[in-house]
């Protein structure tokens, strides 16, 4: 009768892990999708090749000019491909990357429309005593596009093909957007599963009267909780492994920091979030509130937390905040170990930290915990 | 003082959700293999009242004895007692009859016989390997006795184990009870809203409305007491003016 097998830990851990597994949607929120995610994302922004500037131009020739020629439309007769009402100029360059810039002749309504829509970035006021640029300065893009048609003007095309010898373009693993993205992923996976798995799960059966129903039997309540905690960290164990393994094989992501230390941030990462899972579940019955809540704790966190681009765009007074967040510690742990070498020393402290929130949540998530 | 010949001693037990007051005052005593229904309208308090019983609820006034013990210090011993089953519980949906059942059965550190033992009790072999989500509203109500049959209970709760089940379904949840009965070492409370099935399987009738006790004895004795009526409907418009199931 002292089977392991028997043992209600087990037959928890078990049930609880079955139902992870066998729920599709599960298998495709938690491994397919931040693949495709790692994959959309790290192709976009790791493209080489031609990068195509679409501008539109707005010819104004008002009757009493004497030339009827405006300045840029006979710069582009002169030197540029035409195609319809279109002018592609190529700006080469081997270190820069090719740019082709795409004038494409319109009327002011729409130029206007194409901007809404985001179809060009800039439009271009073709007079022909002088040439205005109407744009978003906020929009690097934009500003870009600006810089090289100015100096197409005033140096004609050469100005970017010269001068290419004190470029040296970083191409190095540790330094590609896809090396800032992958731990920012393996980052968030953590939380979103600790957040929907564990909250969620807890929220649901206390909506469906089985936790009731469990704890008018002798099973121990502490049980029950590590079990959840126990089929959520397995579970997460092997999203991580699979999105690591992908990119490592497809991106050629590599650790070249300390591998113990990176457990270790994972490891005391699953603690903090499911601490805090169990806080947030504490009470709701309903489900409809706990997706309300569970919203309310991961979604701030995902735009401030720097998964996808980094923190420092924000406002200096917010930067200690963001960087005490929790899932700012795992990603910017995670960040140092994969593409700056660090080992245990450089990141002991957020492992603590980690550690600390999950081991205070949960405590007070049990002292508050309704089962009924 | 307790008497031990009464397995359930309830004592003037009052609850209160906020200004509803769902039960307003009960005393209940129930023997050792009496099978007792305890009927009444949806509100009646039936459901409050048998979760104070199972220890899940708390009296805000009044004691509760079980086998002469209290919840607040004798909480492991009270469950290993009494099974039960919740007014419409539901198990994990994926995963299947024998998965649930084994679980529970840990609770109790039981291993795979007992199990074997009460699926053959409650006729669901077959089904053994069906996701609790693919088993019919009868099925799984016989599951739900199946886990509170699994320690062997002393003392069995069943809140509506068969409302919403066709009559077929009904009856072949009764002829597990009936078999239970038989052996005479279970207590059974059992809370309904059908009268057939109070005069079919129990020793004693309990009517239950707004949270007091109305009528209480066998079915001869409350329809005399009553005023000699030939059916509880009957004597229950009398009491209330209302059906038993509206
Ligand atoms: N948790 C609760 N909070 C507030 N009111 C409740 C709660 N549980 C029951 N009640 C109220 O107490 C009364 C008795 O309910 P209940 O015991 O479920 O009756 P029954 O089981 O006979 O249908 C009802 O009016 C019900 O609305
Ligand atoms: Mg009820």
């Amino acid at each position: 009768m002292n089977k392991i097998t028997n043992h209600q830990l087990y037959r928890l851990t078990v049930a609880h892990f079955a139902e992870i597994i066998r729920e599709p949607a599960v298998i495709f929120w938690g491994v397919v999708f931040p693949i495709l995610m790692a994959w959309g994302l790290g192709i976009a922004f790791t493209q080489k090749g031609v990068v195509t500037s679409k501008l539109a131009i707005v010819k104004v020739i008002s009757v009493t000019d004497s030339v009827h020629e405006t300045k840029l439309a006979s710069y582009l007769a002169a030197n540029a491909v035409k195609k319809d009402s279109s002018y592609t100029i190529e700006l080469k360059n081997a270190k820069l990357g090719n740019v082709n810039l795409v004038f494409i002749e319109t009327s002011w309504t729409n130029a206007y429309t194409m901007l809404k829509k985001g179809k060009v970035s800039m439009i271009i006021e073709d007079k022909t005593s002088e040439t205005k640029y109407h744009f978003d300065p906020a929009n690097s893009e934009a500003k870009t596009s600006y810089q090289l048609v100015a100096n197409l003007f005033t140096y004609g095309s050469s100005f970017y093909t010269f001068n290419q010898s004190n470029i040296e373009p970083l191409t190095l693993t540790g330094t590609r957007y896809v090396d800032f993205l992958i731990p920012g992923l393996l980052a968030m996976g953590v939380m979103m599963a600790c957040a929907w798995g564990i909250s969620y799960t807890i929220i649901d059966r206390r909506s469906k009267k089985l936790l009731r129903r469990m704890v008018a039997t002798p099973m121990k309540k502490s049980n029950f909780l590590f079990a959840l905690i126990t089929a959520r960290l397995t579970m997460n164990v092997m999203e991580a492994l699979l999105l690591f393994v992908f990119a490592w094989l497809y991106f050629g992501i590599k650790v070249q920091g300390s591998w113990p230390a990176l457990i270790v941030i994972f490891l005391a990462g699953n603690i903090a979030f499911s601490g805090i899972s169990i806080l947030i579940s504490s009470h709701t019955a309903n489900p409809e509130v706990g997706n309300g809540i569970i919203n309310a704790l991961v979604t701030p966190m995902m735009v401030v937390s720097g998964v996808f681009f980094s923190y420092h765009n924000f406002p200096d007074w917010t930067l200690p905040i963001i960087r005490n967040l929790p899932l700012t510690m795992i990603a910017d742990s995670f960040r140092s170990i994969f593409n700056e070498g660090a080992g245990f020393a450089d990141v002991w402290r957020e492992a603590l930290a980690l550690t600390t929130i999950g081991t205070v949540s949960f405590i007070i998530g049990l002292k508050l915990f309704k089962w009924y | 003082m307790t008497n031990q010949e009464y397995i359930v001693d309830v004592r003037h037990v009052k609850k209160s959700f906020k200004d509803v007051h769902a039960v307003k005052g009960v005393d209940l005593m129930i023997k050792t293999g009496e099978f007792l229904a305890l009927l009444g309208p949806n509100g009646a308090g039936k459901t409050t009242l048998v979760e104070m019983i199972e220890g899940i609820q708390h009296p805000d006034e009044g004691e509760i004895f079980i086998s002469g013990k209290q919840w607040k210090n004798h909480q492991h011993e009270l469950h290993q007692m009494i099974g039960l089953s919740l007014q419409e519980t539901r198990f994990m949906d994926k995963l299947t009859a024998y998965e649930t059942m084994r679980l529970f059965a840990s609770f109790y550190k039981l291993g795979i016989n007992r199990v074997d033992e009460v699926f053959k009790l409650i006729g669901l072999e077959e089904k053994k390997k069906s996701y609790v989500n693919n088993l019919s509203g009868g099925q799984r109500q016989r599951l739900a006795l199946g886990v509170a049959l699994l320690n062997k209970p002393k003392i069995l709760l069943l809140d509506e184990p068969t409302t919403g089940l066709d009559p077929n379904a009904r009856r072949e949840i009764w002829n597990i009870l009936l078999d239970l009965k038989k052996e005479q070492k279970t207590s059974l409370i059992l809370t309904s809203h059908y009268m057939e099935e109070a005069e079919y399987l129990c020793d004693r009738i309990v009517i239950m409305d707004e949270g007091k006790i109305l009528a209480e004895g066998s079915l001869q004795e409350i329809l005399t007491l009553g005023g000699g009526h030939h059916s509880l409907d009957e004597l229950f418009i009398s009491l209330t003016g209302r059906h038993l199931y509206e």
